[in-house]
């Protein structure tokens, strides 16, 4: 353990710390935007610049480590200055239809020059424009929205491990891009959409829910994803009680990070070919029918067959798509009710 | 036996050296004098507006911008014991002649320790520099010390690192020491970027052998057995001799297994990098090396801790490599006597630039920069007045006539708002524009920003755009104001190197020179006349004889006149280009 | 699953990680990246044989050789832990007799590794102090498939690299709930939390419990129903949320059975092909819609929470199962739902005793978990085995059932791509379709020469059982001789061709090895 002072108040925190951690374990907020926990700290966007004492520069909290009897000023004139000329100069090259962007309300780069007070930038000048990239079937990509922090980068080369994206060219002209600005479908792109997810801006959205809702119109729901056994919890965001797409969630131990299926397999929920009614064949022919018509036809045929044969002329599977309480529910009624033993699933499937 | 020593640096090859070697070689055959000269491609001599050049041992006789076909002359005067006067050396001031490089200006006030090799040796020959006293000091490291002890003595030196930040050397190799892992790197840095400055790729080419022995030294105090030099790919002369100092160091057992018998092994590989300047910078090298985009990395954690592969990793560029041998060799206590009391040794300086003399000089610390401007350089060219420095290449800052007697360190440089850098000088005279130079300077480290971090990325881009605005008379009066405050805020926040100093052309010019910028905003004035968008030429009628000299001149047809009546020159048409000026010959013509 | 960050090597055996399992997939390569060592030993060139530091390349069916071959070496080179073997196994002697056996040079005979290959893999994964073992449904689905893991088991005993954090092994399950539908007693022999039919004390229990008199017969297995519907034995299914008629082998059979009943109901969410043969089809609803929980493959139980509304009339598959039983002449009654059932089962499941939906609201918990104040047990067996001792069982490598011969003479396996989820009745109504809509058989460009086959080319597949047709893919992923399909897609029914040769204790299907053959065909031949 070190102690630090932020702000004129000690802390003690464990060494291995940085200052942004420091910070945030201790309510203290330092604005960041190209900090994602669990990624390479590239310490690029400098957004979290604080004071030091002692230091001749300002540092990135991200990837400062704590060092016993520092003195840090999170929001000294120095360090709001420096930041307040990092959004000014984002924003001066950045296409500022926030009026109708997907991002809107729920924007990093927004809340920052929100909350230093930068409402219009004095650096007017040349400006990164670039068509906005449709090409795949999941996510748009806007580069004119891009702040280049590099997160989209990293976590499809560290997490993904598809190295899709790098920067290309450099200097102001520095541009995230496939390797030879290829359309994604014909990189090692595996679309599983964590690139979306980590963006900071609108720079990367699902195309799923353009022009579907404001974010603030848009409930999040946090559930576990109905794929594979790894469990990994995602949010529903649901508009007007329809799913619109996926963010993932950090509570599991998916930390964040989801596949194809669970960030854009979601939309068979909403398919026309869901069944809504029960059915009975009739000639061969299903129609459909009440919920007390269905289980009483089901409850007398199953009765019937009870009587003749017994329990062993049953059999049930319940599902590994289920939930527990149904399952729970459905072995229930096979043993106590149909009096049978003989129920399974697909687990070895 | 005499020996005719042809510069091969760079420099002399592009003036044609390689024909005057083989001019000789084809002459001292002819006569049959192989017997009595021994000739050889030595490396540069710093002097190089001067080649190529000759020099003849041991006498030292130097000659000047020798032709091939000034050689059997040549060879006739030495044939018979004389000097030939035609190519000595003439003092610009004194007309004088002069015999011996020693006795040059050029070189009278520079102490070469580092260089003391380079015009000397044959780079391409291990022996040469054996017989010069090298790997004496390795040998001594290895068969007498012991890491640590080296470490104390490159502490004790005062060595400081030349590439840039200054930062003590014998520090950085005890960090570097204290570091423990399974494998530990040793950088020569080599991607010499700042334009103008060529004293690694000098010492590379004309001393190889030093930079290797200053790496094994340091592998030796760190504990490391692999070394890289990073070179920029377009320094194919120097990775040429590098590599060939490889090859015969291993051929001798001075790299490899168990050199000197010792138990210390070692290895240099050469990763040339591909010409970004941001490659220089430590961490962004080591991407480089490692295969991926040179982009920096934060620090900390430092490379003496977590470098190349995440291995502890020491870095120093090859002047500071070569000071190494230089240090063990005469011992800290004789080498901390020169400098000043912070920096120790001597630096080398490329002197470019409204000079007389421009090239390489290796100069003690603490040295004026009177002394190197008029004495080294031999004033100012052309006779104009000298106006400005600009010092430590194009991220360094300028330094005016009232640091003329400062004596040059890195703190005192630093106090004075510019820095030691490489060591590149460029000089200005009163024709200098600095508001157009600090653009100028802009535009390189703008180009040369990897668009990491936001600051450098965005900042420098609209620093530029401030500065070409106001170059171009369209500056507004709030942007002096906004220069100082985003060029302070990139350097307070900036990852690296290259941006926490890009500002700093703007900013020592706007701290000595404000008053040429408030010309350029408030009245659109270029005081120095460079500046295009403030410039206008007028006829003067009364003065006009409508010759019709200045309309046929101009090459944007921009002025018009009838026969006998005073021509005009439309404002919206001219392009500034000052022809019709100097073709005018009745001077009706006036640049406002 | 974090854990494997923390390993020093990772055994990755018989999965496909990265498409089966992807977020799995991307921690075994982010401790790749971390300078942890990766062993895999698979037939196919799976994605995470790039990562690897050694890759075997076993035929398939070999498993237990290669794994008794990797214990060999680590015995006779002295890399095992003597102490813990000593302190926490039993029937090593009876073991070490078997392994013994498995030299590398007999281990290359069998299964085609190279003995300096095997020698390596087995020295990494001795030397480490913390490895794991991660396994899927390569290493299950044989008729050897118990034995398979037991082989596995014994080199975690054997090596000590069980209960301790960063070590152990890491079966993955395939579906979403496969774990919670276990750990219900949605099996055969199994009541709620593992407790055994055949336990009459277990049985007493639950009879107490639910009030009601219980069978004491065990039941059947999947594999065993459909055998019984076939001969007549079995009259009444009642099927939720499962389509045995593509995932089941031997799918000709499978729909035999169930047109053989004298009735079936089918529980789901989309006219399935088994809901096809039903004569009542009831309306489920998605995990999107209803409230719940779900078990992972670490035995974290996590909530599922309702998003949108109930499509239709449809019902949650708990509502319309308690309806079922009313109208059964059973009052069940759950008045507060999920909720309540969930209180219900911690009272009879000790493994999720301190279960409650209030405890789940914001993290999993991975049981065991005996009390309301019990944090969870992130790893098994960290002091004792259940069974007390860990017990070293000497198996023995056997053939598949049904390998290739001159009739059938090329190699199927079964699995499954990124892109699609099981039978495909959701991952192909989303978005998902598009990056794979067609099966594509894999087959390594020497086999596709024999048989004049390019790219693209479509074929059909024969086996003793059936045929099925598909476009190919030439792919080196795959040895030759060896076919690989998925049971993705309803127009390529790939489980036409597999075997219903159980395993005799788990009844796991031999889904990995069968013998097909295969003739080209023209495009207009495949069936929609």
């Amino acid at each position: 353990m070190v102690s630090i002072k932020i702000n004129g108040n000690l802390y003690n925190v464990p060494a291995d710390y940085t200052i942004l951690k420091a910070a945030e374990e201790n309510g203290i907020d330092i604005p960041t935007l190209c900090y994602e926990e669990g990624l390479t700290i590239t310490g690029a966007c400098r957004m979290c610049v604080v004071e030091v004492k002692g230091a001749r520069k300002l540092l990135a909290a991200c990837a400062t480590p704590v060092t016993d009897g520092m003195e840090v000023q999170t929001e000294s004139e120095r360090v709001v200055s420096a930041r307040r000329d990092i959004l000014r100069l984002l924003i001066a090259n950045h296409d500022l239809r926030c009026l109708t962007c997907e991002r809107n309300g729920d924007c990093r780069l927004q809340d920052y020059c929100y909350r230093y007070q930068v409402e219009d930038t004095p650096y007017k000048g040349a400006k990164k424009e670039y068509p906005i990239d449709t090409d795949n079937h999941f996510f748009i990509r806007d580069y004119s929205k891009c702040i280049k922090c590099g997160k989209c980068v990293l976590i499809c080369a560290e997490v993904n491990g598809a190295h899709v994206y790098d920067f290309m060219e450099r200097g102001f002209d520095t541009k995230v891009t496939s390797a030879f600005d290829d359309n994604l479908q014909e990189t090692t792109c595996t679309a599983c959409g964590m690139c979306v997810n980590v963006c900071p801006v609108g720079a990367l959205v699902e195309k799923s829910v353009l022009w579907q809702g404001r974010p603030w119109e848009v409930k999040k729901v946090t559930t576990t994803c109905g794929y594979c056994g790894v469990g990994c919890q995602l949010k529903l965001k649901v508009k007007d009680d329809r799913i619109i797409g996926v963010a993932a969630a950090k509570s599991g131990s998916n930390l964040g990070h989801l596949c194809a299926k669970g960030q854009f397999g979601w939309e068979y929920v909403q398919s026309n070919d869901r069944l809504t009614d029960p059915l009975i064949k009739r000639n061969g022919v299903f129609e459909k029918v009440s919920w007390d018509e269905a289980l009483t036809y089901v409850a007398n045929r199953l009765k019937a067959i009870w009587q003749e044969h017994g329990g062993q002329a049953f059999a049930g599977l319940t599902s590994a798509k289920c939930t527990n309480e149904e399952n729970y529910l459905f072995q229930k009624f096979m043993r106590t009710i149909l009096k049978t033993n003989n129920v399974d699933h697909c687990a070895r499937l | 036996m005499k020996g005719i020593l042809v510069c091969g640096g760079t420099g002399c090859i592009s003036n044609n050296s390689r024909l005057v070697h083989d001019a000789i070689e084809k002459e001292l055959s002819q006569q049959g004098l192989e017997a009595e000269f021994e000739l050889k491609y030595t490396g540069c001599h710093g002097f190089c507006e001067m080649g190529p050049l000759v020099l003849i041992t041991p006498e030292e006789e130097f000659y000047c911008r020798v032709k091939p076909e000034d050689v059997p002359n040549l060879i006739d005067s030495l044939k018979q014991g004389k000097v030939y006067e035609e190519l000595l050396y003439v003092d610009p001031t004194t007309k004088e002649k002069i015999k011996t490089r020693h006795d040059v200006p050029f070189y009278q006030k520079q102490q070469r320790l580092v260089l003391k090799n380079c015009g000397i040796i044959d780079p391409e020959n291990i022996d040469d520099y054996i017989n010069s006293g090298g790997y004496k000091s390795l040998h001594k490291v290895l068969t007498t010390m012991q890491p640590e002890e080296v470490i104390q003595e490159i502490k004790a030196s005062g060595l400081r690192g030349r590439g840039g930040g200054g930062f003590p050397t014998g520090i950085k190799w005890e960090f570097a020491r204290k570091s423990t892992a399974d494998k530990k790197y040793i950088i020569c840095n080599a991607d010499e970027g700042d334009p103008g400055a060529f004293m690694d790729r000098s010492i590379s080419e004309g001393d190889p052998h030093a930079v290797l022995e200053g790496m094994l030294i340091g592998g030796y105090a760190i504990g490391a057995w692999e070394g890289y030099i990073y070179i920029r790919a377009e320094y194919p002369l120097a990775v040429k001799r590098l590599s060939i100092a490889i090859e015969q160091a291993e051929a001798k057992g001075y790299l490899g297994q168990n050199i000197l018998g010792s138990d210390f092994s070692f290895s240099i590989k050469i990763k040339q990098g591909a010409g970004a300047f941001v490659c220089g910078e430590e961490t962004a090298l080591m991407e480089s090396i490692q295969g991926n985009r040179g982009m920096p990395r934060p620090r900390p954690p430092y490379p003496a801790v977590k470098g190349l592969w995440d291995r502890p990793t020491n870095i120093n560029n090859v002047e500071t490599f070569a000071n190494v041998p230089v240090i063990i060799g005469m011992g800290s206590e004789q080498y901390s006597q020169i400098g000043t009391e912070k920096s120790k040794g001597t630096k080398i300086f490329a002197l470019t630039g409204k000079l007389n003399n421009t090239g390489l000089a290796e100069v003690p610390m603490g040295i004026t920069l009177r002394e190197i401007v008029f004495d080294i350089g031999g004033g100012i060219s052309g006779g104009k007045k000298f106006k400005a420095v600009q010092i430590g290449g194009p991220s360094g800052g300028c330094l005016t006539e009232e640091h003329l007697d400062l004596p040059i360190d890195y703190d005192s440089l630093l106090e004075a708002g510019a820095m030691m850098g490489s060591g590149g000088l460029v000089v200005m005279d009163e024709s200098t524009c600095m508001v157009e130079l600090a653009r100028f300077f802009l535009s390189f480290t703008r180009h040369e920003s990897c668009g990491k971090c936001t600051p450098c990325r965005e900042g420098n881009t609209r620093l530029l755009e401030i500065l070409q605005r106001i170059v171009d008379g369209k500056g507004e009066k709030e942007d002096l104001e906004r220069l100082q405050s985003l060029g302070e805020n990139i350097i307070m926040s900036s990852i690296c190197g290259l941006g926490q100093t890009a500002p700093n052309p703007i900013l020592s010019t706007l701290k000595f020179f404000r008053h040429e910028y408030e010309l350029h905003v408030e009245k659109k004035i270029c005081p120095a006349g460079v500046c295009k968008g403030m410039i206008s030429y007028k006829i003067i009628e009364e003065k006009c004889k409508a010759c019709g000299i200045c309309k046929k001149n101009c090459p944007v047809e921009a002025i018009a006149g009838e026969k006998k009546q005073p021509h005009k020159i439309d404002p919206a048409k001219c392009a500034q280009c000052g022809v019709c000026m100097e073709k005018c010959p009745f001077e009706a013509i006036i640049r406002g | 699953m974090n854990e494997l960050l923390n390993t020093e090597v990772i055994f990755l055996i018989g999965a496909n990680t990265t498409e089966a399992h992807p977020v799995t997939g991307y921690r075994i390569k982010q401790a790749v990246r971390n300078g942890r060592k990766l062993i895999v030993a698979d037939p196919r060139k799976i994605e995470l044989a790039k990562y690897a530091d050694i890759w075997l390349r076993q035929r398939p069916g070999t498993d237990i050789a290669l794994i008794n071959g990797l214990a060999h070496v680590i015995l006779r080179d002295d890399l095992w832990d003597r102490k813990f073997v000593a302190d926490r196994s039993e029937g090593f002697d009876e073991w070490r007799e078997i392994v013994e056996q498995y030299n590398p040079k007999r281990v290359e005979q069998i299964t085609g590794v190279k003995a300096e290959l095997l020698e390596e893999a087995a020295r990494m994964f001795g030397q480490a102090e913390r490895a794991s073992i991660v396994y899927a449904m390569g290493i299950t689905q044989h008729i050897s498939g118990t034995q398979n893991v037991l082989s596995l088991a014994n080199l975690a005993i054997l090596t000590g690299n069980v209960g301790k954090e960063g070590a152990g092994v890491y079966p993955l399950r395939g579906q979403n709930n496969v774990q919670g539908a276990c750990d219900m007693g949605g099996l055969p022999n199994y009541y709620p939390g593992y407790q055994l039919v055949e336990s009459e004390e277990s049985r007493e229990k639950f009879a107490k419990f639910w009030g009601v008199e219980l069978p004491e017969k065990v039941g059947l297995t999947v594999t065993d129903m459909m055998d019984a519907a076939y001969a007549g034995e079995i009259k009444a299914m009642y099927i939720m949320g499962e389509n045995p008629v593509l995932s089941d082998p031997d799918a000709n059979h499978v729909i035999e059975a169930l047109k053989n009943l004298d009735f079936l109901v089918v529980q789901d969410i989309f006219m399935t092909e088994t809901a096809e043969l039903a004569e009542v089809v009831l309306p489920g609803a998605s995990f999107a819609e209803k409230t719940g929980t779900f078990t992972n493959t670490e035995r974290r139980i996590q909530r599922v929470r309702q998003a949108i509304s109930l499509r239709g009339n449809s019902k949650p598959d708990s509502e319309i199962i308690v309806a079922l039983a009313n109208k059964m002449g059973h009052a069940w009654s759950y008045p507060r739902g999920p909720v309540e059932i969930m209180e219900e089962i911690a009272r009879c499941t000790p493994s999720y005793a301190g279960i409650s939906f209030d405890r789940l609201e914001t993290r999993g918990i991975q049981w065991p978990c005996p009390s309301p104040d019990h944090p969870g047990t992130p790893f098994l067996h960290k002091d004792t085995f259940t069974r007390g001792k860990g017990k070293f069982h000497a198996v023995h490598y056997m053939p598949a059932a049904e390998e290739p011969d001159e009739e059938y003479p090329l190699l199927l396996t079964t699995g499954r791509n990124l892109y699609q989820f099981h039978t495909g009745s959701m991952s192909r109504r989303s978005k998902l379709e598009r990056m794979r809509p067609e099966e594509l058989m894999m087959i390594h460009p020497n086999t596709a020469r024999e048989y004049k086959l390019k790219d693209k080319d479509y074929v059909q597949v024969e086996s003793r059982r059936g045929e099925v047709q598909t476009k190919i893919q030439v792919t080196d992923h795959i040895p030759p001789g060896m076919v690989f399909l998925t049971f993705h897609y309803k127009e390529t029914p790939t489980n036409r061709l597999t075997i219903n040769a159980t395993d005799p204790v788990s009844n796991i299907p031999e889904l990995k090895i069968c013998g097909v053959r295969i003739k080209k065909i023209k495009p207009s031949l495949i069936s929609k």
